[in-house]
């Protein structure tokens, strides 16, 4: 048996931001402090974010690491059915699936101090 | 010696009164607009088409009101890419405000942007392998122009700078190399002043904009957010701040976020100038409101120069209407469900069409896990088709809901609007040749 963990919201330990540039999609991900970066990096790769939302995810999707600074960086291809000027959706730009990410959930060792989320 | 380099603006609707306060308190020497994106300056072209409206930024002419007289008296010089679709008439338009304003200005204008006489039906797209023909003629063709005329005009002596499509990074990049003396394969140090540049860009999406959560990332003072300065060290390093009595926020992971805003790899950002590395940046607090940004590099430019190529979408058609109270997704659903048969079974339309419920489950598809049972719930449509006979039946088909759907339908609204869409292409620098026109006071 592994040490005793507890699942958190990605939110309540990270920041995102999205970006698009034609019709490819990326999201940084930044964990708010450097103690809850190893889990994310371990648990949140390229092909969980894709399996979690296979409908919005549908093309390649890769991963770029930047460890001293605590971040990752996720580019999702065709992501945007056609980019911000062809898009039915209503936010073309696909500047909301940020959040889609944060939705999901990380696991992390059981001790460590409350947080406020 | 620090340069002091402030934004005014990070896209084309952005607030003019920060950067008049930039231009009045910002002790700057140069203060720069950024005002173009994919959509932006294809819209501008649709604009300069029709005759309705000019070709470059909308408010490029209240910003230039606002900030001219400041920018004058205190030798605020200015760059920007508010020209758009037309860099020649957003020039002349600054020049006649200049003058109106009693102020002696040189303007300079960059020309050389519009690639269309280059692209021919047969020009491939390289992220699909189609061809330019397989859309129909382009409407505008665009190169994301660098530094290097930017320079050209500071040097000689404009006091106001105007471009279409130079690349966003390269409006702040360009004081940075006119004041240093940078030289054009000098990587390492146009890798760091595009990062300032890059961080500078979106305005306050580094100073607490596109940022706050709450109870997880709060921002004080959200309503009244100050725009960014970058006092830029000759070393390319450069301390992000904005004006003291400013709303918002200036911290590392404001910065953190900023700095992958639509970039892919963080090790190879390219630009016109240079390929620039993110990956090596230090970031760190140096006093409230103070980060530091150092350690980015580069490497040599890209061969070619990127290009979007616009054409013709189409119209857009929007249409929604709503449902509230129990029972109200069921109603929306049997409303869409409505919708899609008559455009669908009964008129045949078999184009793209997309029919959702706002509050259960629109911008994420279904990856959004909506709850079930919304009790506030918007039917959206939308399809896009060059007859403009199809955007006029979806509007008329979610319109009729009001009186053909499911009961307590209300707020029905609809627009149909002209729409491009663009396309990426490479073209050799060579082939792009820019130069610098002056405006006559």
């Amino acid at each position: 048996m592994t040490a005793a963990t507890r699942t958190l919201p990605l939110r309540a330990i990270a920041s995102a931001r999205a970006g698009d540039k034609g019709d490819a999609l990326n999201v940084s991900v930044w964990a708010l402090s450097p103690r809850w970066y190893p889990a994310i990096r371990e648990q949140l790769t390229a092909e969980r974010v894709r399996a979690a939302f296979p409908d919005v995810f549908r093309g390649e999707a890769r991963r770029y690491e930047l460890p001293d600074l605590h971040g990752l960086n996720f580019v999702f291809q065709r992501a945007l059915a056609g980019g911000v000027n062809a898009s039915l959706n209503l936010d073309a730009h696909g500047k909301s699936f940020s959040f889609l990410l944060l939705s999901l959930e990380i696991e992390v060792p059981a001790e460590g101090e409350d947080l406020k989320v | 010696m620090t340069l002091r380099i402030g934004c005014g603006s990070g896209g084309a609707p952005d607030r003019v009164a920060p950067a008049l306060a930039l231009a009045e308190r910002g002790e700057l020497d140069f203060l720069c607009f950024e005002s173009l994106a994919e959509r932006t300056l294809a819209m501008g072209h649709v604009a300069k088409r029709s005759g309705r409206a000019p070709g470059h930024c909308p408010k490029l002419e209240a910003r230039m009101r606002a900030v001219l007289p400041a920018c004058a008296a205190q030798g605020v010089r200015i760059v920007t890419n508010m020209g758009g679709a037309d860099p020649r008439a957003a020039g002349e338009t600054t020049a006649r405000i200049a003058r109106e304003l009693g102020l002696r200005l040189r303007v300079a204008v960059i020309e050389g942007d519009d690639v269309l006489p280059l692209v021919g039906p047969e020009t491939r797209l390289p992220e699909t392998g189609e061809r330019v023909g397989d859309f129909g003629p382009p409407v505008a063709a665009n190169a994301y122009i660098g530094h290097e005329p930017l320079v050209e005009a500071l040097d000689g002596g404009a006091d106001v700078v105007i471009a279409g499509r130079a690349a966003d990074p390269s409006l702040f990049l360009a004081p940075f190399v006119h004041a240093n003396g940078v030289a054009p394969d000098d990587w390492a140090r146009l890798g760091a002043g595009t990062l300032a540049g890059h961080l500078l860009e979106c305005s306050t999406q580094v100073t607490g904009g596109y940022f706050a959560d709450p109870g997880v990332k709060d921002v004080p003072g959200i309503e009244d957010l100050g725009y960014p300065i970058a006092e830029m060290s000759p070393d390319g390093s450069a301390v992000i701040t904005k004006l003291p009595g400013t709303g918002g926020l200036v911290a590392p992971l404001t910065v953190k976020e900023q700095m992958l805003y639509e970039v892919h790899d963080p090790a190879a950002y390219l630009t016109p100038d240079v390929t620039a590395d993110f990956s090596t940046t230090r970031i760190e607090a140096v006093g409230p409101d103070r980060v530091r940004v150092s350690g980015a590099g580069g490497r040599a430019r890209p061969q070619t120069l990127k290009a979007l190529v616009a054409f013709d979408g189409g119209y857009l058609a929007e249409g929604e209407i709503s449902w509230a109270g129990p029972g109200a997704q069921a109603r929306g659903e049997l409303a869409r469900e409505i919708v899609r048969r008559r455009m669908v079974e009964r008129f045949g339309f078999d184009g793209p069409l997309r029919l959702e419920l706002i509050g259960v489950a629109s911008l994420h598809l279904d990856g959004g896990r909506a709850e079930q049972g919304s009790q506030d719930v918007r039917l959206r449509g939308a399809l896009r088709s060059h007859d403009r006979a199809w955007a006029e039946r979806l509007l008329e088909e979610i319109e009729g809901l009001w009186m053909a759907g499911p009961a307590g339908g209300g707020g029905f609204r609809g627009r149909i609007t002209e729409s491009v869409f663009t396309r990426a292409i490479h073209i050799d620098r060579a082939l792009v040749p820019t130069r610098v026109n002056w405006i006559a006071p």
